[in-house]
């Protein structure tokens, strides 16, 4: 493990709360800071379960495993002190709050990063918030509608962005961002993830995905492959582009015991 | 010794055989209502006789007629009735003292970042809030044209034809048990005229109103918006209003003469033990607008509809109304529109929310008379439901005597969900700041339609009354 490590998770198993079904059976994976991870696999492998496990969503139960994020037992946290400390999870299928606006929901949530009894600079905020929503070539109306209230798809995917773009993660969990966009809105998406990464290439990503197309645009630098619950393959970009050709019917030639460790 | 305290004195002498002080330097009636106390309370008002006998005609009626067996449990409040004091004067009712404020609404107080001499205001404990620069700037602008705001019993004193031609025409004693209650023990409230063609840009506000009786148990309100008149009044404030006393049982009149615009803004957060059984209610003319905007916070118990009766052709009626019940309380709550003139248009829009034991109703009636033809009315009400103990009920009755009428009603109910919580917790804030945003979005309609300081403030109070809520 290098010492840059960010994100560490070992034996990971878990199951749907209040029931029996497992779904992650024993996730290992290593994020070193600065990198770009992909997860792929086929549908109900576990690939959204884990972004939310780490998120900390109460609909899941971890039964064993550890998970460690920048030297901190990361599942001991609240899932909002998970995010002051850093984590942030575009939803696949984000949630609306009619009657808040997009800008008052950032500014509570930068405020609810400051220690007590500090304030938000409502100026700077506002800089900020203008700024990146030029990044993501978003016209300045935005920041006043309801928070995914009324938004198609792909709206609701950009303002997962912006609200990343703004927060500054230190670990950017990023849940089949790419579905629902057309081309355009991928690259904009795209160009706004790899400005993050220029500003601060310490930040992480772990990107989850069906399709190769997010990974033209954005490059990872391991490409893992989950399938029931496990990852059973780990590889560079090449490994993606072959899911792509041959489908996963490849991986069930493979046996979990033969994980290509790179 | 102060000059007003001396006079307070000589009062009392002159007075006291009317009442029993005993050893209290206190003047009030006797705790329970009989005919002697409403006697008592006319002649201390120096009131005409028509007013007394308007008195004990309606208390009269207030006895004969039942409890009301719907709404919010009354069963407790006979106990209430006997026991209370139906009229105390002001000063004395001022008497005790800031040590005897509970803690938990000096902690509110504090927390709304209140100034200390508003607290001790909102507390009952010192003199009248005088914010005297705007008051007397807007009392000027007033006077120049025309606009009478003064207490009701200085309404009745200066203005008796005003007065008298238009008092109990909108909400007669026989409405209803409280109705009549209020009839016979009203004191305190407001009188207010704004002349023929007056537009009122900054709104009149009840506290403004220096040194005068306000927020009796049985305030009585009088407002006339003359012909073409425009003007926004507003009532109470966000902070919890801590009193004594356990029943609230007011009326408010308001005549909307033609082509007049009149708003009545009230945000109400009465403390835990109260009784709140409240008659509203407008008479709108002609090409007139109505719109009530009403907040109901805090209370054991409340029961209050505000209504409009759209009497006049073309006459417009608005009811926008908050109910937010925490454990223990009951908001019934909701509005009435009445329409009695071809081509009336009313809309309400009730939000409530409920949490812990609280429970929140929506009571609503629209009812249609054949010949209001191509009148419109649209009902649209929204319960949020903060955990699974709340409760929430809608109660709407529609009665549509007209062919051409058009009339629609729409309910929802909405839980805060996991999902939502998950949401806004994955951005950092706590689950009780989560369940605050989701609240103050719910409510946001009606919250943007206050006046800003009233806004901010009913946000504040919503995330002091989320805080704990979890769990």
């Amino acid at each position: 493990m290098s010492d840059t490590t960010i994100l560490s998770i070992e034996n990971l198993h878990v199951k749907v709360a209040d029931e029996g079904l497992a779904i992650l059976k024993g996730v290992d994976l290593t994020l070193p800071g600065g990198e770009v991870h992909a997860v792929m696999g086929p549908n109900g492998s576990g690939k959204s379960t884990l972004a939310k496990v780490l998120t900390g969503h109460p609909g899941y139960e971890v039964v064993a495993g550890t998970v460690v994020f920048d030297g901190r037992d990361l599942l001991e946290l609240e899932p909002n002190e998970r995010a002051c400390a850093g984590i942030f999870l575009a939803f696949q299928y984000p949630v609306e709050i009619p009657g808040v606006s997009i800008a008052n929901f950032l500014r509570t949530a930068m405020q609810s990063r400051l220690v007590e009894g500090e304030e938000l600079d409502l100026f700077d905020f506002q800089d900020l918030l203008l700024d990146r929503m030029n990044l993501l070539d978003m016209d300045v109306s935005f920041a006043e509608r309801p928070v995914n209230d009324g938004f198609s798809g792909g709206e609701k995917k950009r303002n997962e962005i912006l609200q990343m773009a703004v927060l500054k993660p230190r670990l950017a969990l990023m849940d089949e961002t790419d579905s629902g966009l057309d081309i355009d809105a991928l690259k904009v998406v795209a160009h706004g993830v790899n400005t993050l990464r220029c500003e601060d290439p310490t930040m992480s990503v772990l990107l989850i995905t069906h399709y190769q197309r997010m990974l033209d645009y954005i490059r990872p630098d391991v490409v893992h492959v989950m399938v029931d619950g496990r990852i059973v393959r780990s590889g560079g970009p090449d490994v993606a582009v072959r899911l792509e050709e041959e489908g996963y019917a490849m991986l069930r030639e493979a046996d979990a015991r033969t994980v290509v460790q790179m | 010794m102060p000059k007003n305290e001396v006079i307070e004195r000589l009062d009392l002498d002159r007075y006291k055989y009317d009442f029993r002080t005993e050893d209290m330097p206190v003047f009030r009636t006797e705790p329970g209502l009989s005919e002697d106390v409403v006697r008592a309370i006319s002649r201390y008002k120096e009131e005409p006789d028509w007013m007394l006998e308007f008195r004990l005609k309606a208390y009269g009626l207030y006895m004969k007629k039942p409890m009301p067996e719907w709404g919010a449990d009354l069963s407790q409040l006979g106990d209430v009735l006997d026991q209370i004091y139906y009229y105390v004067r002001p000063q004395d009712r001022m008497k005790h003292s800031w040590q005897d404020v509970p803690d938990n609404i000096k902690d509110t107080f504090q927390k709304l970042g209140i100034p200390e001499a508003e607290q001790k205001v909102l507390a009952g404990v010192g003199a009248q809030y005088e914010s005297e620069m705007v008051y007397h700037s807007l009392k000027k602008e007033w006077e120049s044209k025309g606009v009478i705001f003064d207490s009701i019993e200085d309404g009745l004193k200066k203005h008796p034809e005003l007065f008298r031609d238009h008092f109990a025409t909108v909400v007669p004693p026989a409405d209803n048990k409280f109705a009549a209650l209020n009839s016979a023990v009203w004191s305190g409230g407001s009188f207010v005229y704004i002349p023929k063609g007056v537009h009122l840009e900054t709104p009149l506000q009840a506290y403004f109103r220096v040194n005068q009786e306000r927020m009796g148990q049985f305030e009585r309100t009088l407002i006339i918006a003359d012909e073409g008149s425009r003007a926004h009044y507003i009532e109470g404030c966000t902070a919890p209003v801590y009193s004594t006393e356990s029943f609230h049982s007011g009326v408010i009149e308001i005549v909307v003469a033609k082509d007049a615009r009149f708003r009545y803004t009230t945000i109400q957060n009465w403390s835990r033990n109260m009784y709140n059984l409240v008659t509203q209610r407008a008479l709108v003319r002609d090409g007139a607008t109505m719109e009530w905007l009403d907040g109901n916070l805090g209370s054991k118990a409340t029961m209050k509809y505000p209504s409009c009766y759209l009497v006049g052709e073309g006459a417009h009626g608005s009811i926008l109304s908050i109910a937010y019940a925490s454990n223990g309380q009951h908001q019934d709550t909701g509005g009435k529109v009445v329409h009695a003139a071809p081509r009336t248009t009313s809309t309400i829009v009730s939000k409530s929310i409920s949490r812990g034991t609280g429970r929140a109703s929506y009571r609503g009636l629209c009812k249609v008379y054949e010949g209001s033809t191509a009148s419109r009315s649209n009902v649209e009400c929204d319960a949020l439901l903060i955990n699974e103990t709340a409760r929430t009920d809608t109660y709407p009755y529609i009665e549509i005597g007209e062919r051409s009428a058009n009339v629609g009603h729409e309910a929802t109910v909405s839980k805060i969900g996991e999902e939502q919580l998950f949401y806004l917790m994955s951005r950092g804030m706590s689950e009780d700041e989560a369940m605050a945003m989701i609240v103050r979005g719910f409510i946001e309609p009606i919250a943007k339609e206050l006046p800003l300081e009233y806004a901010v403030e009913l946000n504040r109070l919503i995330e002091l009354e989320m805080e704990g809520s979890v769990g």
